[in-house]
């Protein structure tokens, strides 16, 4: 007797197969899915800072969802530092009034965008932040100057919701109706 | 399966009994009692057993450790200050589970530069080598889950930044960072991942141990002649023979660990661990354990871009790349090294590029401890350089042209 080339056994086997390699995906994927941040963790969305406590020249640090954020008051130094750093932040490039809502108000974030260290004010000119753990370094707008960092550390979401006081977090307020 | 007519009749007594359903005692036996040595393994052959006693020290202090500890990020430091203060003996616990994991990576360190020297991973050993490897990769995870654990500013910044190892990967990066942390940054439900994982994987080298033991009791152990055993009398029995053996030297390895316990118990770790985590402040220079320092070297020699035709490797996954690269590549070994002769007794030449890559592997070391700052960086991109360049270059040319010795054929063959 010959067989045919596909038979009844063939399809069962391949059709058992499938409906199991179905099953697993499906029954991995909520496991999976309990890997990624929970809704509680996503609920620490907003951070409100008081800016009014923040005197000029100083740098507050504070936590938005779980990470350093850098809200420095800027001196006129240390604008004009900024400024003259849109020449020589080659990395990345970017303008400081671009990372700015108010040039008085330098708000980024202050986990290195290398591996995640916290940054420290640097001792040198530029107004600027040098990273502990492998030598990055940041000018006075948060721009990457030196590797092996290899973006600039990014700027959040926030809002000016009075003249004292933003949220980060929330998107601005000229661009939420877009 | 055999035969059930082949199988032996019971032997007498309880042991019999059992053994003929369940031959377990006869396994034993065969593997642990009558295994067939070479009679010419030096003291470097000690490490292995050292490497398996060391593996049960740390499950064992381990789970009593876990009975008191705490994996939450407001109560896991006090949790440890606990065990070291008011719990009975748990400051031995803590300590010998602490210097035990050190003392476990010293044992596997040798026991690899043994292999390494005495041409161990090659045919047919070579997934004997390869299980290994791979055993030394989750010993790594598991010590850097074990460092994150009591939750002070070295376990805290450790984490943060391992974890964002992943962000080098283009596109999916970000992703994969929060899958690994369950946070945006590292947070409570990293620790708690961290602890259950920590938990979990000695159990898994448990299980490559066990094939990796298979594994060698396929072709038995290798030699300092690195010659094939064909001669029956170059064999002993492994009891009493090497077990006696291994027991002197489990006794002075026991001396070497406990002058860590009871005398400088925290001279192999970092006082930072001593402060609790703190997210807004990164210490002032954060060093991984010394058993990382090596591969933290190679991940910061790398500070420029890589441009390659199509696009460029930025400094940052460049930096990642070549710190797994540099673990990885052991799993290539055996075909990098195709010299037929093992051992580097009757290899001059390799004898010569093997300590130079020892030498290489503690100034990386060094520079892995140091601040990345003036001539370290250098040094450090030209160790990092050597390292690559043993593997890829100078193994297989001495596969090449390195001369091929004549090699006794049996143990007790004279050499000159
Ligand atoms: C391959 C084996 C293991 C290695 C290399 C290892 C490594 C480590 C390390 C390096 C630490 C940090 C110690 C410190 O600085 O305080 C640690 C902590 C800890 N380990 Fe392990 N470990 C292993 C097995 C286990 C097992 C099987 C358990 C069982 C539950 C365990 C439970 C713990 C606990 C509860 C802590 C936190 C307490 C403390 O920090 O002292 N470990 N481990
Ligand atoms: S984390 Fe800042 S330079 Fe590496």
């Amino acid at each position: 007797m010959t067989q045919p080339a596909v038979n009844r056994r063939d399809f069962l086997s391949l059709a058992t197969g499938a409906a199991l390699a179905v099953g697993v995906v499906g029954a991995a994927k909520p496991f999976a899915q309990s890997l990624f941040p929970a809704k509680d963790v996503l609920a620490l969305s907003t951070t409100e800072v008081d800016l009014s406590t923040i005197a000029l020249g100083t740098t507050r640090t504070v936590i938005y969802r779980g990470k350093v954020v850098f809200v420095r008051h800027r001196t006129p130094e240390d604008i004009a530092a900024a400024a003259a750093g849109d020449a020589t932040a080659i990395i990345e490039p970017q303008t400081d009034k671009a990372r700015v809502q108010k040039p008085e108000w330098l708000v980024v974030m202050g986990n290195c965008t290398h591996l995640g260290c916290v940054p420290k004010a640097a001792e040198g000119s530029d107004h600027g932040w040098a990273c502990p753990c492998h030598g990055s370094h940041f000018d006075a707008s948060g721009r990457v100057v030196k590797g092996p960092a290899a973006t600039n550390l990014p700027v959040p979401d926030y809002r000016f919701v009075s003249d004292t006081k933003i949220v980060i977090g929330l998107k601005p307020e000229d661009k939420k109706a877009s | 399966m055999e035969s059930e007519s082949k199988i032996p009749p019971a032997k007498k007594g309880i042991i019999g009994w059992i053994d003929h359903r369940l031959p377990i005692f006869s396994f034993m036996d065969h593997e642990l009692n009558r295994y067939p040595t070479p009679k010419n393994l030096n003291i470097w052959w000690n490490f292995g057993s050292l490497a398996g006693i060391m593996l049960m020290i740390m499950i064992i202090s381990g789970i009593f450790l876990a009975m008191n500890y705490t994996a939450n990020t407001q109560m896991a430091f006090n949790s440890v200050e606990r065990i070291m203060r008011d719990v009975n003996g748990g400051w031995l616990i803590r300590y010998l589970h602490m210097n035990g994991a050190s003392m476990f990576f010293i044992v596997v360190y040798i026991h690899i530069f043994r292999g390494l020297y005495y041409g161990s991973y090659k045919p047919p050993r070579e997934l004997l080598w390869a299980l290994g490897v791979a055993i030394f990769l989750i010993m790594m995870a598991t010590a850097f889950m074990g460092y994150v654990l009591p939750w002070g500013q070295m376990s805290l910044w450790g984490a943060e930044v391992i974890t964002n190892f992943f962000s080098a990967i283009p596109v999916v990066g970000e992703d994969l960072v929060q899958l690994t942390r369950g946070s945006f940054a590292v947070d409570n439900p990293t620790l708690t991942r961290f602890f259950a994982l920590h938990y979990l994987m000695p159990f898994l080298i448990v299980g490559l141990v066990v094939l990796h033991l298979v594994a060698l009791h396929r072709f038995g152990s290798n030699n300092p002649k690195g010659i094939d055993i064909t001669s029956p009398k170059d064999k002993i029995p492994f009891h009493p023979y090497y077990t006696l053996k291994d027991l002197v030297g489990l006794g002075v390895f026991l001396m070497f660990y406990s002058a860590f316990v009871f005398f400088a118990p925290d001279y192999l770790g970092h006082p930072d661990n001593y402060i609790p985590a703190n997210p807004l402040q990164t210490p002032a220079h954060i060093v991984p354990e010394w058993y990382f320092l090596p591969f933290y070297a190679i991940l910061r020699a790398i500070d420029f871009d890589i441009p390659l035709l199509l696009f460029t490797i930025d400094s940052k996954l460049a930096g990642v790349l070549a710190m797994f690269a540099s673990v990885l590549v052991l799993f290539f070994l055996p075909w990098l090294d195709r010299h037929p002769v093992r051992s580097a007794r009757f290899r001059p030449w390799y004898k010569i590029v093997f300590w130079l890559f020892l030498f290489n592997a503690l100034v990386l070391g060094y520079v892995g401890s140091q601040p990345p700052e003036g001539t370290m960086i250098m040094i450090g991109q030209a160790a990092t350089a050597w390292y690559f360049i043993h593997f890829f270059v100078l193994l297989p040319l001495l596969s090449k042209y390195e001369p091929v010795a004549t090699l006794p054929k049996t143990l007790d063959e004279p050499t000159i």
